[in-house]
């Protein structure tokens, strides 16, 4: 699932290893506070999902405890993160 | 509570609100200006770690984005207290980006709220409420379960309002 609207993605540091281009993915954790329809707004206004997406991914957050909302780059995700705590959302990154 | 009208997101507060509003706003602002610690279970919450099981990673990530993210957040609470009076009641007019701005802040006193008030999956709100108010009505736990159930509701009226056409 790729976001519509990214950042460039940025040339991998030197360091990384064949295994870093393994795809990473960004994670939403439940939460009790977060509104369902504020998630699911969230999920439209970041990454341009259509609310049916959009709102199929925050059931998955509420009953299932997460989802992968999005996936790629390991700085596209981290960028992804960062957007989603600065909307109050609980992320993670992983490798997938 | 918030409705739509023209290109704006307009609602009229009562003192008392505009009171709470002003509080809660001007309490997170503190959180992450003077009393800033990655201890409080509040700033824990508004920053995770975005590595929940690589200690390194996770401190790196934040070296990166915390300094942003907390402007970010005093900024938008710093929007809501902008569109507020000092004392006394208010209509408040939100153009696209100052709307935005309180429905992110909205939620992070909502989280910090929570997060002082242990409010889990499981919890019933009105429960709550209705035992707190037959131990003691006059209690902060009455006062700040009614906030968090005003917050709530004023949030979604914003969204509402919000997504009710393209602002």
């Amino acid at each position: 699932m790729t976001a519509p609207q990214v950042a460039p993605e940025e040339t991998p540091d030197v360091e990384e290893t064949p295994a870093a281009d393994r795809p990473w993915v960004t994670i939403v954790h439940n939460d009790p506070v977060n509104l369902m329809s504020y998630v699911t707004w969230v999920f439209q206004t970041l990454f341009g999902y259509t609310k049916e997406k959009a709102e199929r991914l925050m059931l998955d957050v509420h009953h299932k405890g997460r989802a992968v909302v999005s996936s790629g780059a390991r700085e596209r995700m981290e960028h992804d993160a960062s957007r989603l705590h600065a909307y109050g959302l609980w992320a993670t990154v992983s490798r997938d | 509570m918030f409705r739509r009208h023209g290109d704006q997101c307009v609602a009229r507060f009562a003192a008392d609100e505009v009171a709470v509003l002003r509080q809660v706003a001007s309490e997170v602002i503190g959180l992450l200006s003077e009393s800033f610690d990655r201890d409080d279970p509040v700033v824990e919450r508004l920053f995770p770690d975005a590595y929940s099981d690589d200690v390194e990673q996770a401190a790196e990530f934040r070296r990166y984005t915390e300094g942003d993210l907390k402007i970010a957040k005093i900024d938008q609470a710093a929007a809501i207290l902008a569109a507020l009076p000092d004392g006394g009641g208010a209509v408040v007019r939100l153009d696209g980006e100052a709307a935005e701005a309180w429905l992110r802040a909205l939620n992070d006193v909502r989280l910090a709220l929570g997060i002082r008030l242990d409010v889990r999956d499981d919890t019933d709100l009105l429960e709550e409420l209705d035992e707190a108010v037959m131990r003691d009505p006059t209690s902060a736990r009455v006062r700040q379960l009614t906030m968090y159930e005003y917050l709530g509701v004023l949030q979604e009226s914003l969204l509402d309002s919000i997504t009710n056409g393209s602002l």
